[in-house]
């Protein structure tokens, strides 16, 4: 079994939209996994019959009985994410759950109860199975609810004999990108050719490089600019990376987007969809070799 | 004031509001402006100040424990407690995990054999530079670093609320970015007319509505989509208070990393503006 991840340093570069497509052109062969659990678009196109929920907990949080509180100000001392006030009133959107409080208080005002942080879904697609979630507002973005997505992707791989796992990974380079790329055979980051899409992209190498994970680039919408085109493949070259074919600016992506389709169903003959069929084939000869 | 720039997508053109919105009331009203760049896994408006020289001003470092193994008698206490599963004691050896530590001080606090005691970690850096009127800072957090939000707590108190402040918020809805978005006095939050965009509009709504922060919504890439983010607005009350229409000379100026307020001088006044009508909104 084989996973590959989609990843990108930061959003809106086209990520989802050739995962998509990714999906569509394995032809049933592939688990979806959606690890873009704090901003989850995928099933946007894939509009997946979800077969199975599962609650996810992350940390606890705390809860404080004010009757029994004897505004002794231990808490509000230990605590080093200024949950409390100086009156030991708790904030618990600041809570991070380290449960020093609970630990430090005379007076066993405080419980440190589980709390919901999200959901984790089963589904399946029009293109094979898919495992994603949703990161409940304001939780942490640990890198637990997405290694819990690869999990389940990996056990429906394992039930439904299917020999690949396509990733669409979170933006940023924090805990949780690093948890959607560690163990994965092959990266492939879709980059942007602006002076901020170099600077991420410097970035996220940085990630894949530090893990030792074997990585691809393709540059998408490469006509905004070519000479940043450039010294992103180059830059990538210099790093080690294979470079895989540029796609262009293309409007299509969009109308796609809105009728709910990835681009190759949408405009199968297309240029657009010819490149990406390219990207894809020379994606999975890599991947074959990884 | 401060004004947070936030959008619960990625890529939908934050950074490009942020810094045209400090850069426009920077130049022409003279106010005192501070422009913070929260996203501290991938800063970017610093690509947008011309001659920017950036300066070190501050290491980010988080406590963690070190263990004296001629104290520890490997109870166990230490992993036993930690909530984020940093510690693993086994029958003679005390494996420690610092990217998983949140250096909360409990490991410390329960060892009964002080046998613990606490270094600093640096996970980051914060930068500053003064560039056309604008002080700027920004926070870069270490490459395999987990933890964005002690960077953007730090980053945060170099805030002068007497100055017109606007925060580059992280994209998404999860805790980094509540902690960017918390104390201000307005958030104005950037999207695209697409589903994708529709979508996590929703999300970032939801979040904002519930720190009680008044919001006003720009659409940026006005007419590349459809139609149902005016209509989810109108329906949520939600005022639309700019769209910036989608213009391959805007991205092309944004690819070459120069605010298209400089080329498109029309736009500076839009978004002076803009930021009148947010004060007023504020005060309101
Ligand atoms: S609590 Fe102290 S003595 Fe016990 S295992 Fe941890 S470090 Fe060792
Ligand atoms: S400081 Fe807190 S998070 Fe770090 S190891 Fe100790 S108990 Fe765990």
């Amino acid at each position: 079994m084989k996973e590959l991840t989609i990843i990108s340093g930061k959003g809106g570069t086209g990520k989802t939209t050739i995962t998509a497509c990714f999906a569509a052109l394995a032809g049933g062969e592939a688990v979806l996994a959606d690890c873009d659990v704090d901003a989850a678009d995928l099933h946007l196109l894939m509009q997946p019959e979800v077969t199975e929920t599962q609650s996810f907990g992350g940390l606890k949080i705390a809860v404080q009985d004010a009757g029994a509180c004897t505004r002794c100000g231990l808490c509000y001392d230990h605590c080093r994410y200024n949950a409390f006030d100086e009156e030991c009133n708790l904030y618990p959107d600041r809570c991070e759950g380290c449960a020093v409080c609970e630990y430090v208080c005379p007076s066993d005002a405080i419980k440190m109860v589980d709390r919901e942080s999200g959901e984790a879904y089963i589904s399946n697609t029009r293109f094979g199975p898919m495992s994603h979630a949703r990161l409940y507002a304001g939780e942490e973005a640990s890198g637990r609810l997405v290694s819990l997505v690869r999990q389940n992707a990996r056990d429906l791989a394992r039930e439904r004999s299917k020999e690949l796992i396509l990733i669409d990974g979170p933006p940023g380079i924090g805990c949780p990108v690093i948890a959607s790329i560690t163990g994965a055979n092959l990266v492939l980051i879709i980059a942007e050719p602006t002076l901020s899409g170099i600077h991420d992209v410097e970035r996220i190498v940085g990630v894949t490089y530090h893990f030792g994970i074997p990585a691809l680039v393709c540059v998408n919408k490469y006509d905004i600019n070519e000479d940043n085109t450039r010294n992103i493949e180059d830059f990538c070259r210099s790093k080690g990376l294979g470079v895989m074919g540029r796609l262009p600016y293309d409007d299509t992506s969009t109308r796609a987007m809105i009728q709910g389709k990835s681009i190759i169903e949408y405009d199968e003959d297309g240029e657009l969809a010819r490149r990406i069929k390219d990207l894809w084939d020379n994606t999975r000869k890599v991947m074959e070799t990884s | 004031m401060i004004i947070a720039v936030a959008s619960g997508k990625g890529g939908t053109g934050k950074t490009t509001i942020a810094t045209n919105l400090a850069l426009s009331i920077g130049e022409d009203t003279g106010e005192n402006v501070q422009l913070i760049d929260c996203d501290v896994e991938e800063p970017n408006s610093h690509i947008f100040l011309k001659q920017l020289k950036l300066e070190k001003v501050q290491d980010v470092n988080i406590p963690i424990p070190c263990f004296d193994m001629k104290k520890c008698n490997f109870c166990g206490e230490c992993s036993d407690f930690c909530q984020y599963n940093a510690i693993a004691v086994m029958k003679n050896d005390v494996t420690f995990f610092p990217e998983l530590c949140h250096g909360c001080g409990g490991c410390l606090l329960v060892c009964q054999r002080d046998a613990i005691t606490e270094k600093e970690k640096n996970i980051g850096i914060i930068e500053r530079g003064i560039v056309d009127g604008i002080e700027f800072y920004q926070g870069l957090m270490n490459v395999g670093e987990p933890l964005a939000v002690p960077i953007i707590r730090e980053l945060k108190k170099r805030m002068d609320e007497r100055k017109s402040v606007v925060l580059d918020v992280p994209p998404g809805t999860a805790c980094p970015v509540i902690e960017a978005v918390r104390g201000a006095d307005f958030c104005i939050l950037v999207t695209e007319p697409t589903p994708f965009g529709l979508h996590d509009l929703k999300l970032a709504v939801e979040v904002v509505r519930d720190m009680r922060i008044p919001i006003g919504i720009i659409i940026n890439r006005d007419g590349i989509g459809d139609d149902r983010v005016e209509k989810y607005c109108e329906e949520e009350n939600l005022p639309v208070i700019l769209k910036v229409p989608n213009r391959r000379e805007i991205a092309g100026l944004y690819s070459r990393g120069i605010p298209f307020t400089e080329e498109m001088p029309e736009w500076r006044e839009k978004f002076i503006e803009l930021h009148n009508t947010i004060k007023e909104a504020v005060r309101g």
